[in-house]
């Protein structure tokens, strides 16, 4: 099977100039890592610098993960669910494009937009932390490894999030359900992001790249997986 | 351009059916289309006309039977080609409402990987009058104008088959004739057209051919031949004052088969043959005294074959 680099890009374009034309998802797209970054950024600029050392064992910045586990998979949720609920589905799939194509064009244009918002909240939140927190508790945030870890991790969490978020639009015809469920499928690695955060798993580097190899086998399974889930005729007969 | 064009048959279904579950979308339906006919598709609501145009469109699987689309068998692996080669035109026009009109146009051009995009975008905005409204959204068009933005959608890659599903709907008379020139001019440039329509004076105006559906195929043809399978020729005479004796002027007369009085001073006559017979009557008439005001074949249109068909669907209790 061939992919049409021609097609992605034509459907990717289209994504990227519909987000932002769309004011709830770039509120959504805001107000989601800003809520995400509050905590941890409080608690870093709170800190005294007597308490730096308790932050080598229990990381904030693991926290972060949470923006491309959830933004990603809400603009995901809408993909499928979103176009059918519109109207304009069908006149995609008359046209020659392959669900793997289309798939993979919603993918990138939910990866593209995720990812730059994660990176954009990573450094303000380094910058708050450097300008604002105590010398000895920036020194403990900004270690090389946790933020290799950080800036390695985002793009494998959001593409996963982002399959889980296409795979339930494909299922749910009412895109509110597929919303919801959408930033439900990011729950799970807030979870571990914070069971880390509060030390309550200690992260090792084995641990790192044991979760990154299988993060990195999901993803990749997880455009095939989407695709056999992605059902041409049913998407049809059902919608709207 | 089609590689089966030099068998004249553009498009073809052979006991084509599709069920869901219990359901009958539509039965048996076979048929074959020239290149450059333009084919009505006619039924009630529920007949499976929509049903029929997603299957050889291949958004649909049959559950039987075959079909030729734009000369390539009808087979799942042989969807990207055949959607390469048609375009469809859905009731609904299924625009991005939030980009404009060129960027909706962009965007499909892109998905048939158009190598000249720009110059085609142009082109079939000429051809729906739409170049001035290249910059607006879409969604402050209004519907008859989204609907011509559709059919500029379905333009953009030069299809061998065009499916348009209900273009006119909703539209208002002006737009309506707008979208039938269209129609006449794609015709021309021997586009073959697979019109699915409500309206039955469009598909009468339009289309070389129609077919029935109501489930199955009830009828298929040209218009007129529809109507002589049908319908009997008629003469509607009307005189000034009742005949005295009309038996005596109707009867016998060359291709007049029988006569029936339907008013006072009116009478319809059922013939074989209208140019023998309309000379034979009014030379009878004139020969009687009778003050005749007129003689008319009765027209019966493509609405009446339509409703003939589903009336005796519907007092069969079918589909």
């Amino acid at each position: 099977m061939s992919v049409s680099a021609t097609r992605v890009r034509a459907l990717y374009r289209k994504e990227l100039r519909e987000y932002r034309r769309n004011g709830t998802i770039v509120a959504t797209m805001a107000a989601i890592p800003l809520s995400i970054v509050i905590f941890p950024l409080v608690e870093v600029l709170a800190l005294p610098a007597s308490a730096a050392s308790a932050l080598l064992n229990g990381d904030p910045l693991v926290i972060l993960l949470g923006i491309p586990a959830i933004v990603p998979s809400v603009v995901a949720g809408y993909a499928v669910a979103g176009e059918r609920e519109q109207g304009t589905l069908e006149p995609v799939l008359t046209t020659p494009i392959r669900r793997e194509e289309l798939l993979l064009a919603k993918a990138l244009a939910a990866l593209v937009p995720s990812l730059v918002v994660a990176y954009a909240m990573y450094i303000f939140f380094l910058a708050c932390t450097v300008l604002f927190a105590q010398p000895a508790v920036a020194s403990a945030v900004l270690q090389g490894p946790d933020l290799l870890a950080q800036v390695l991790f985002t793009p494998l969490i959001a593409l996963w999030s982002i399959w889980v978020g296409i795979a339930i639009s494909t299922r749910m015809s009412d895109v509110r359900v597929a919303l919801q469920l959408g930033a439900l499928a990011g729950l799970p690695i807030l979870l571990v992001a914070y069971l880390i955060a509060f030390n309550v798993i200690h992260a090792t580097p084995g641990l790192a790249l044991g979760a990154a190899a299988a993060l990195l086998v999901l993803d990749g399974l997880g455009w095939r997986l989407v695709s056999a889930l992605f059902n041409r005729e049913r998407l049809i007969i059902s919608a709207r | 351009m089609s590689a089966n064009k030099s068998s004249g048959v553009a498009l073809s279904a052979q006991g084509l059916s599709k069920r869901f579950g219990d359901r009958i979308a539509f039965q048996d339906v076979s048929f074959e289309i020239g290149h450059g006919e333009v084919f009505g598709f006619l039924g009630p609501n529920g007949a499976g006309k929509t049903t029929t145009v997603r299957t050889l469109g291949t958004l649909i699987a049959p559950t039987s039977g075959s079909a030729i689309v734009a000369g390539i068998p009808l087979t799942p692996e042989n969807g990207v080609e055949i959607r390469q080669r048609i375009a469809i035109m859905p009731e609904s026009p299924g625009l991005y409402l939030r980009l404009t009109v060129a960027e909706n146009l962009e965007c499909f051009a892109g998905l048939y990987a158009l190598p000249d995009a720009s110059q085609r975008i142009e082109r079939v905005l000429r051809a729906v009058n739409l170049t001035g409204r290249a910059n607006d959204p879409c969604g402050k068009l209004s519907k008859g104008l989204r609907q011509r933005v559709s059919l500029a959608r379905a333009l953009l890659h030069d299809a061998d088959v065009l499916f348009l599903d209900e273009p006119t709907s909703g539209l208002d008379p002006v737009a309506a004739r707008e979208v039938h020139d269209l129609i006449h001019g794609l015709r021309q440039r021997g586009v073959t057209i697979f019109l699915t329509t409500h309206r039955l004076e469009e598909a009468e105006r339009l289309c070389d051919r129609v077919a029935l559906l109501n489930t199955t195929l009830r009828a298929i043809g040209r218009p007129d031949e529809l109507r002589e399978q049908l319908f009997a020729t008629t003469l509607l005479v009307r005189t000034l004052a009742p005949l005295p004796e009309p038996d005596r002027v109707f009867g016998g007369l060359p291709a007049v088969d029988s006569w029936r009085q339907d008013g006072p001073a009116s009478y319809v006559l059922t013939v074989s043959d209208s140019t023998i017979a309309a000379p034979a009557v009014t030379r009878a008439l004139i020969a009687s005294g009778a003050d005749v005001l007129s003689i008319a074949e009765s027209h019966h249109s493509l609405e009446d074959v339509y409703l003939e068909l589903i009336n005796e669907d519907v007092e069969a209790g079918t589909p």
